[in-house]
């Protein structure tokens, strides 16, 4: 009988291991996201702090605290700790937390290899860390002086640490395929019975769209750094123009994911954005299909227009006219799910909790980056805009608030449920406004800087662009200081606070605020009946 | 055997099969994007190494020299780390009338004592220019041999038709030196060698 098997699972569960054990060895959905959630902050902090570096050299024009070869090692580790080490395990955490409880599902489906797919993490953030360390020692090698997009012929030249690198990819790759598989699993076969697909809340189905990019574009970087490997040190000419190879074939195999990857970083934050605003707004969330539909438009077509990353690399006509309708397509999907956030809060009765404040400066910022964006997908523009600052501040406009600051949203509107203590209110709102506008300070004039064709990654630059490189200096040490109120938040939360209720958000809806806040170490043991 | 548990659990089992097997055939796919990309280049003519090599292989031009038109011709060499050679051209800009016959001289040195084969791969930018860009005399056409360091002048002789689309006052020639492995053993699957030699026989 089932209920006795579940019983018998309980009870061996009740017995399991405290201290480090129980977390080493966890296999229990609350844990292992709780894991992931710690691992992304303090990924955050590192890769802040070498922003915090960039920003400090841009300062002022000339050559101050870092060399060249330094200055783009940080920029190469500042994108891949933000992108894999941040914001994706930032989002597996949430997923993790939150699906089975939205679900009605016990736990994870596959309990064991949520803690693989954690615990490799670390191991790939010490080889990710070790690629950034090792060129100071001697016989180290050159540093990562190629960008987080590693092209070749620059990458086959750089030292060891280019190996740790790659192999720090292809464990964070693995990490993030069985976290994948995992999530599609329990999404399509441990929901509560009554819960078909188009019940399922947003933020699952933002997940499950999600999980499918990955498990289709990551084993593709993987083979793309793996010929790499080959390249460099089995003799092999994939993209060894010397050997025959074609270096521009690097850049296809890795936008072809690169790409796809920009909405596995939005669509788990568009899914916590599609619960916080309805709470807030007391009113339901508008077009829930039309939304499943825009997201699925938005995850097939963002999978085949990749190359308008490589505009300039010289492709025929036609192939960059494809690529440039099929990008400024994706603006339809994406405006409707902003038009849908917009009539969500329409006529509702708001209010402008720390979650509600991040998520409406999302639907504003968001679709500012996006318009940026449909300025960098136009063909003639790009060619001006390619490689410039403008580029950097269209994608921290997208990035930032669609990603990010959606997950901040999403940790303060559950933060709740999962300590059962109520934030500081006041704090949170304080953290929100220096956070936005001290972005907005830091980003907004690389526009400018961009325009007037200041080119990125390069650690000097003309005088001519000095003010607002210094003004976006300052607004970047406001901004990244801004964090530690963060932590601080954070960590007095789990350490206390006004008791949360079950459901602390009054418009909130969803299995998740029935269980009790915090949640038993088992919930849904016995499946809820969705009607 | 029909309890709910052990039910989900083959379930479980069987979708976790599947996407695990669309995670293997996605690593596959992305090294069948090699040859992929080497076909969908061909058949759409996007230029390949190959291909570049024949860049200039065009008779010349003579529909006579339009002397009320200037275009800006810049000279740009590359070396490959694998070529111990110093190259470069003795002029990196010049003005040409279209349809005109120019000469221009290029510097190699071979930095080794050892004796080494190479061959200049050129290409043209924009690209669009390259059937209006004529070689008549090119060290590019053949393979170069220099002793330990011995330095040899190389000349190019070119033209670029009368014919070259309005907007494009300006372009570049691009050679990268690569080093030929012929004499040594175990030649690269891949070498380059081979696939010029076809091309020039066309």
């Amino acid at each position: 009988m089932t209920t006795t098997t579940l019983t018998h699972d309980e009870a061996h569960h009740h017995e399991a291991p405290q201290g480090w054990r129980r977390w080493l060895f966890s296999t229990n959905h609350k844990d292992i996201g709780t894991l992931y959630l710690l691992f992304a902050l303090i990924m955050l902090f590192l890769g802040g702090a070498s922003a915090m570096l960039i920003r400090m050299e841009l300062f002022q024009p000339g050559i101050q605290l870092i060399d060249p070869d330094l200055y783009n090692n940080l920029v190469t580790n500042h994108a891949l700790i933000m992108i894999f080490g941040g914001v994706m395990p930032a989002a597996a955490g949430l997923a993790n937390w939150m699906i089975p409880m939205m679900i009605g599902a016990p736990d994870m489906a596959l309990p064991r290899m949520n803690n693989l797919s954690f615990w490799v993490l670390p191991a790939a953030a010490t080889m990710l860390i070790l690629s950034f360390v090792i060129p100071f020692f001697p016989g180290g090698g050159t540093q990562i002086n190629t960008g987080w997009t590693i092209y070749p012929p620059l990458s086959l030249q750089v030292g060891m640490s280019m190996d740790f690198l790659i192999f720090a990819i292809h464990l964070l790759g693995i990490s993030s395929v069985l976290a994948s598989i995992n999530i599609i699993v329990t999404l399509l076969n441990m929901r509560a019975p009554g819960m078909t697909l188009l019940k399922m809340p947003m933020f699952c189905w933002t997940w499950l769209v999600t999980a499918f990019l990955l498990i289709l574009v990551i084993p593709v970087l993987a083979g793309g750094v793996t010929m790499l490997l080959f390249d460099r040190h089995f003799g092999t000419s994939f993209f060894d123009a010397a050997g025959g190879g074609d270096p521009v074939l690097f850049q296809h195999l890795f936008w072809f994911f690169g790409h796809p990857e920009v909405y596995i970083l939005l669509l788990p934050s568009i899914g916590v954005l599609s619960h916080v605003i309805p709470t807030f707004a007391r009113k339901p969330l508008f077009g829930y299909k039309s939304m499943v539909g825009a997201m699925l438009a938005v995850a097939t077509i963002g999978m085949v227009v990749w190359a308008h990353h490589q505009y300039t690399v010289g492709m025929s006509l036609g192939a960059v006219t494809y690529f440039m309708i099929g990008t400024i397509l994706i603006s339809i999907p994406v405006g409707l799910m902003v038009f849908n956030f917009i009539a969500t809060m329409w006529r509702g009765a708001m209010t402008f909790e720390t979650p509600m404040l991040f998520a409406v400066s999302i639907v504003l910022m968001f679709t500012f980056g996006g318009l940026s964006g449909v300025m960098l997908a136009v063909v003639p523009a790009d060619m001006q805009y390619h490689d410039s600052m403008f580029v950097v501040a269209h994608f921290h406009y997208v990035l930032m608030p669609g990603a990010v600051f959606g997950l901040f949203a999403g940790v303060f509107y559950w933060l709740p449920k999962w300590t059962g203590h109520m934030y500081d209110e006041k704090l949170g709102k304080i953290f929100f406004w220096t956070n936005v506008i001290s972005f907005n300070i830091t980003f907004f004039p690389q526009h400018f800087l961009g325009l007037a064709g200041m080119p990125r990654r390069i650690v000097d630059y003309n005088v001519m662009f000095t003010e607002f490189n210094v003004i976006s200096s300052i607004g970047a040490m406001v901004f990244g200081l801004s964090h530690l109120l963060l932590l601080y938040i954070v960590i007095k939360t789990i350490r206390g606070g006004k008791k949360a209720e079950n459901r602390p958000w009054e418009g909130a809806k969803g299995l998740e605020w029935e269980l009790e806040s915090p949640p038993a170490f088992h919930t849904w043991t016995t499946a809820p009946q969705i009607k | 055997m029909n309890d709910p548990a052990t039910e989900t659990r083959d379930k479980n089992r069987r979708t976790t099969l599947l996407l695990s097997g669309m995670v293997v055939l996605m690593f596959g796919f992305g090294f069948a994007l090699v040859p992929l990309y080497n076909l969908f280049c061909q058949v759409t003519g996007i230029q390949s190494l190959a291909q570049r090599s024949a860049i200039g292989q065009l008779a010349p031009f003579t529909d006579g020299i339009d002397e009320t038109r200037w275009v800006t011709v810049k000279f740009d060499t590359t070396v490959n780390p694998n070529l111990p050679w110093e190259f470069s051209a003795a002029t990196h800009k010049m003005r040409v009338h279209p349809g005109e016959t120019y000469k221009v001289n290029f510097f190699a040195r071979n930095r080794s004592h050892a004796t080494v084969t190479g061959q200049a791969i050129p290409s043209v930018a924009p690209w669009q220019a390259t059937p209006y860009f004529s070689k008549l005399e090119c060290f590019c056409f053949n393979k170069q041999t220099l002793t330990g360091t011995q330095q040899a002048d190389m000349p190019l002789q070119f033209m670029i038709s009368t014919d070259l689309p309005e907007e494009i006052n300006s372009l570049t020639l691009s050679y990268s030196f690569m080093r030929l492995k012929e004499t040594e053993k175990g030649v690269r699957k891949r070498d380059p060698l081979p696939r010029i030699a076809a091309t020039k026989n066309d």
